[in-house]
């Protein structure tokens, strides 16, 4: 025990003594949660909209006025003509268009429904999807004020869609789980394998080993310290997301951190093998990025939904360890359920598996 | 053999199918210094890591102190003290906190490792360096500070690889004395070296080429093995000299070139007197001389390639 203490205390002050890399840890987490938080939003809101208005009457433009007072939509331009449409989306001036037709007041005087069409920019696919889903959204409302909800006939049927758990579709509640995973992955595993593979380049590891410290307690000695720098940072960014994004904590503090400390192992796994098989600290850093940060960020449903990836792609997404790790750390935040019994056991076998074959092959590397 | 405190009996390692040692044999018993001497790739590192437990042997045993380095490597680590031939301490930690480490790991209690850290300092002359980082010391005072770090837990046995490779000459005596000082504080030392003339300061050689011992024993048994004669010659012109001695083609003569001078190494007067003839007129000196240590390596190493028993 007072050896693995040593061990820790020198790699404490191998951190404090490499403040650029101690800066990295740090700030790394906070500027990712706040760039991926803020920049990544995939909420709509000035949305850039031409109107072309064939109908000319009050009727109509307080329809696009009425529009534009929920802040979602911005009216660029008023257009007299469907054929500037193009140039315009050509141009970028503006992302999408609402034409309204001919005879557009003296239909909705009528009370029959009135055909207002919205042409959308898709060369941006995402940004195209979403557009359109928030005009129609827009469009139907406003329609529905402006009539009355008495002067509409009922319709047959309605569908309405009620988001729960995060019913304005707030991006940093879903983005700020997948940091925590990502940052826990990348210094758990990418440090501690580039601290590990220096002492094995610089020869202090076979020095360390001619003393009288088993192999184990060579391991948990150098990887302590990264252990408490990577939940420091967990805790930095979940702290950011709540209070700066307002991420709800719907579930329980305790398991949110029992899961953190699941993937740490895992995390911790990966980056022991990567040392142990590496041969020398350039390769170990390059094979811990690869390994690490590619497939957290982008198949794990970090960023994009792993539902709407081909097949094969999904089969790779739930071999990912950040792929269940998300799924629990959204559930446990958003949904408020703290216990995920198919999930603990994949990320525990995970860990296991991982965990063994690293010590397995640290060993082996030291006969 | 069981009063020795580092022992080898028939050793053998390979890497695969490359064979680093092949049955080397040696004893070093306390209060002496056992010099390895032999070129890179003559398996001197591998018999030391063999003995610090790193590398387990293929056949043969090796013991420090009677323990077996393979089956009781613990109780071998508790004892010896081992210095790998690169600089491999912490050159962002301190002088002081280097050896603090080191004495952590041998879990050396704290009254202790400050009396030891005192003496280190004071025969290292480390003591104005305390708070230096590590990597901003010079080689020699680097190879000091690796030293007083294999030495804080007091071990019987000392396993230095090459210690003063890359260290200036005058750093390189001074290292020296300080090995000659814990031999007399009753250390076993083993230590390698490419440097022949260091093999005059070891109690003990072992000349070792290819994973074997070529010869074996104190330095004065080993050059007095030598079982040739030996002219030493010395010119102002030294290419012209050996360029004579070359076309002469005398057979039986070979020679070796040490720096400023010609080793000629010859059987009978005969081939002496040849060599003198055809040196006549470069105002060229032949002095018969005894062997020294590398005389010794060569040659054996010349008969140990071709075959030829020594």
């Amino acid at each position: 025990m007072k050896r693995v203490r040593a061990l820790a205390a020198k790699e404490v002050l191998h951190i404090l003594r490499d403040p650029r890399s101690l800066a990295v840890a740090v700030l790394m987490p906070v500027v990712m949660v706040l760039l991926y938080g803020a920049v990544v939003d995939m909420e709509m809101h000035d949305l850039p909209v031409a109107v072309v208005d064939h109908d000319h009457s009050d009727r109509s433009r307080a329809f696009t006025r009425g529009l534009e007072a929920g802040g979602f939509i911005v009216e660029v331009a008023r257009l007299d003509d469907a054929a500037g449409i193009e140039p315009g989306f050509r141009q970028g001036r503006f992302l999408a268009a609402l034409v309204i037709p001919r005879g557009y007041a003296a239909t909705v005087a009528r009370g029959e429904p009135a055909n207002v069409q919205i042409l959308v920019d898709g060369s941006d696919a995402s940004t195209a999807a979403t557009a359109g889903n928030y005009l129609q959204a827009v469009v139907l409302r406003q329609a529905r004020s402006l009539a009355g909800e008495s002067a509409l006939p009922p319709p047959p049927f309605s569908t309405r869609t009620r988001v729960w758990f995060n019913p304005e579709l707030r991006s940093a509640h879903f983005v700020v789980p997948g940091l925590v995973a990502l940052v826990l992955m990348m210094i758990c595993a990418i440090l501690t394998s580039v601290a590990i593979a220096r002492e094995k380049e610089a020869g202090t590891l076979e020095q360390i080993l001619t003393t009288p410290i088993r192999p184990a307690q060579v391991i948990v000695g150098k990887i302590l310290p990264y252990v408490v720098l990577a939940a420091l940072d967990a805790g930095l960014i979940l702290a950011i997301g709540c209070l700066v994004f307002g991420v709800p904590m719907n579930g329980s503090w305790l398991a949110l951190a029992a899961y953190c400390l699941l993937f740490i192992l895992i995390a911790l796994g990966t980056g022991l093998l990567i040392s142990a098989l590496a041969g020398s600290l350039r390769v170990a850093m390059m094979a811990a990025v690869t390994v690490t940060m590619l497939p957290t960020m982008i198949l794990s449903g970090f960023l994009y939904p792993v539902e709407s990836m081909p097949a094969p792609l999904q089969v790779i997404c739930r071999l990912m360890p950040a792929t269940h790790f998300l799924e629990v750390l959204r559930g446990v935040m958003l949904r408020g359920e703290n216990w995920y019994p198919l999930q603990t056991a994949v990320l525990a076998a995970q860990a296991v598996v991982l965990l063994g074959a690293a010590i397995r092959s640290f060993r082996l590397r030291l006969e | 053999m069981n009063h020795a405190a580092i022992a080898l009996d028939g050793l053998h390692k390979s890497y695969g199918d490359r064979s680093a040692v092949r049955g080397l044999s040696l004893a070093v018993p306390a209060g002496s210094i056992c010099g390895l001497i032999g070129p890179d790739g003559a398996g001197k590192t591998t018999t030391m890591r063999v003995l610090c437990g790193l590398l387990r042997a293929d056949r043969g045993s090796a013991a420090v102190l009677g323990y077996d380095c393979a089956t009781q490597s613990m109780a071998v680590k508790q004892h010896l003290g081992y210095m790998p031939q690169r600089f491999s301490l912490y050159p962002d930690l301190t002088v002081a906190e280097n050896i603090r480490f080191f004495a952590e790991l041998y879990e050396v209690p704290a009254a202790v490792r400050e009396e030891r850290d005192r003496e280190l300092m004071a025969f290292s002359r480390l003591e104005p360096f305390r708070n230096r980082r590590a990597g901003q010391l010079s080689g020699g005072m680097k190879q000091k500070l690796a030293l007083s770090c294999t030495l804080i837990h007091t071990p019987s046995v000392l396993i230095l690889d090459e210690p003063t490779t890359g260290v200036d000459p005058v750093s390189r005596r001074d290292f020296w004395r300080i090995l000659r000082d814990l031999a007399g504080r009753g250390l076993a030392l083993l230590v390698s070296t490419p440097y022949m003339d260091e093999a005059a300061l070891c109690d003990d050689v072992v000349l070792m080429h290819a994973g074997r011992a070529l010869a074996h024993g104190t330095p004065e048994a080993v050059t007095g093995s030598f079982p040739r004669r030996l002219l030493e010659v010395t010119a102002v012109d030294l290419q012209e000299a050996s360029g004579r001695l070359r076309a002469a083609a005398i057979a039986g003569l070979d020679v070796q070139r040490y720096g400023d001078r010609l080793h000629l190494v010859h059987d009978d007067d005969e081939q002496a007197r040849a060599a003198a003839d055809a040196l006549v007129g470069t105002g060229a000196v032949l002095v018969p001389v005894a062997a020294g240590i590398e005389d010794v390596f060569v040659e054996m190493m010349a008969r140990a390639d071709t075959g030829v028993s020594p």
